[in-house]
């Protein structure tokens, strides 16, 4: 009796929690897939009648956005790279006490909502805003000089949006290293920037990999920076799945595009895995 | 060394620029505009503070917001402690298909996950609410208390277990006067974190929440007749809640870190 008990605990543990994931994860990517197959009206109904065709007519007419969100996700994920490093490498190797600290204020933007955030940057950035007036007044910039609305502004946004989850797995990645791995280098007559380039950066790699995961996929399938720091120049695929689903009730071409952009960043996901080869991204994915 | 200060004073540049919207978000809340629009700095005021619940229709969303976020809290904070112990504790099949599956969960794009949901619920015929709501925020939130709590519990010590048992304790009075007292604080970090990323939470909301609106809801929706500055306000309580809340558990382990070091 107890033996049954002590085999059957964790699956009982289990239970409740996974099969949540399961009717509420799960089971819906399976109706947005039939729903995509699909055709009808909100009015009548949809009918499953294996309608490929959702998928081809709207990649058609909305592959623009799609490669703009790729190119911009993209963009974001080497920008924050660039931008996160250093302060990683900073705080990990001469943080000293106050290393908590320093990833406290990095995190302080998590304190405030994502949206309210988003506002106050397009408000800063507004054409008679605080940034823009004075330097339009001084006569630095021309009287048309505009920043919202351009490309400039919606990766500026993602960047701004994403950036801690790029410092931390970075951090992390290089606060695990041994100290004595770097003193070695430099005992066998590493140059630093040799010891930099061979021993520390590889080994940081896991965090690198890591951060652009964290970063690419929400970046590229984002809509709220799009929609308030953008224009219709910068139109992003999820602002065309929102207002399809939201505003249009148009399901079945809303769950195609929504299931393009998931495959195409599972496919952009996976193949990047293999780039950099299997092992690290299982120690990765094992954090 | 010279590239150290650089990077000293860099990172106090990009922590500079991380702030400074938060700075124009809690500055603005004390701005005294004359017309609707809060976008101009027009002289310093308290009012807002006092009329903070004056918009009925903000104040309900915020309600909205602190009722699914509590809710999400006990829920997955609940059901992810027990993946969390199982997956710590115990050696079962299918744990490597639940790992996955949590994988997924954490690294799907929220747009998808938010709007398979509403497909989901759509052809369920099921008309979207709080209950949408909260069921969504406890799908994407369970797999970080689980994770939270899978750590403490892989660090636990056999040995008290088996003591337990060598005092005749069952495994259910084993769990709950033993196990679950040392695993609390890292219960409690995965409550609070399922509740900062309920109340924080747009995209999913967004599609999963039909008429009814949260607090990031309303803000949308009011982004283009321009913003009150009950908003701010309201922005920054959360923000100071949830910055003293950080501050007082981190001081917290950090007395209790230092009383086990001088025991």
């Amino acid at each position: 009796m107890d033996r049954v008990k002590r085999t059957l605990a964790p699956y009982l543990l289990v239970l409740p929690g996974g099969l949540w994931l399961l009717l509420f994860f799960a089971v819906p990517m399976v109706t947005m897939l039939s729903l995509s197959l699909q055709e009808g009206d909100v009015v009548n109904g949809f009918v499953f009648t294996g309608h490929w065709q959702n998928y081809t007519e709207s990649l058609a007419d909305y592959q623009t956005q799609l490669i703009r969100s790729l190119v911009y996700g993209a963009i974001t994920s080497i920008i924050l790279i660039v931008l996160a490093f250093p302060v990683a490498y900073w705080i990990a190797f001469y943080g000293g006490r106050r290393k908590a600290t320093y990833l406290f204020l990095i995190m302080l933007p998590f304190f405030v909502s994502f949206v309210l955030r988003t506002i106050s940057w397009r408000m800063l950035l507004t054409d008679d805003g605080v940034l823009l007036h004075p330097l339009k007044a001084a006569g630095i910039l021309p009287d048309g000089f505009n920043v919202l609305g351009t490309s400039g502004a919606v990766i500026a946004g993602l960047v701004y949006s994403f950036l801690p989850f790029m410092v931390l797995p970075i951090y992390v990645a290089l606060e695990r290293i041994d100290p004595r791995v770097v003193e070695a280098a430099r005992d066998l007559y590493a140059s630093p920037m040799t010891s930099f380039r061979k021993v520390i950066f590889p080994l940081a790699l896991p965090g690198v990999f890591a951060g652009v995961l964290m970063t690419f996929v929400p970046a590229s399938s984002d809509y709220v920076n799009s929609e308030l720091l953008g224009s219709s120049e910068t139109t992003m695929i999820g602002q065309v799945i929102q207002a399809k689903f939201l505003s249009n009730s148009d399901y079945p071409s809303a769950s195609a595009l929504s299931f393009t952009l998931m495959a195409v960043l599972l496919i952009g996901v996976f193949s990047y895995a293999r780039m950099l080869g299997t092992e690290d991204v299982m120690k990765v994915a094992a954090r | 060394m010279n590239g150290r200060r650089v990077l000293h004073i860099y990172t106090w540049v990009l922590i500079a620029w991380l702030i400074l919207p938060i700075s124009v978000m809690i500055l603005f809340g004390f701005n005294n505009p004359s017309g609707r629009y809060n976008q101009t700095w027009q002289g310093f005021t308290f009012k807002w503070y006092k009329d903070v619940f004056a918009l009925e229709a903000l104040t309900e969303a915020l309600v909205t917001s602190l009722i699914v976020a509590v809710l999400t809290a006990l829920i997955a904070g609940a059901l992810g402690t027990g993946i969390g112990y199982a997956l710590g504790r115990f050696r079962f099949r299918g744990s490597g298909g639940l790992n996955l599956l949590m994988f997924a969960a954490i690294s799907s794009p929220e747009l998808v996950m938010g709007s398979s949901l509403l497909s989901l619920f759509v052809s369920m015929g099921v008309s979207p609410g709080v209950v949408t709501i909260t069921i969504a925020h406890v799908m994407f939130s369970v797999s970080f208390v689980a994770i939270v709590v899978r750590a403490r519990v892989m660090t636990l010590d056999r040995s008290l277990e088996e003591a337990a048992a060598d005092l005749g304790a069952t495994g259910w009075s084993t769990f709950w006067k033993v196990i679950f007292p040392i695993i609390l604080p890292a219960v409690a970090s995965g409550v609070m974190l399922a509740f900062a990323l309920s109340i924080d939470d747009f995209v999913i909301t967004n599609f999963t929440a039909g008429t009814t609106e949260t607090f990031p809801l309303w803000i949308w929706g009011a982004t283009r007749v321009g913003l009150p500055p009950q908003v701010n306000v309201m922005g920054t309580m959360i923000f100071a809640a949830g910055v003293l809340f950080a501050v007082v558990a981190n001081l917290r382990s950090r007395s209790k870190r230092k009383v086990a070091a001088a025991a």
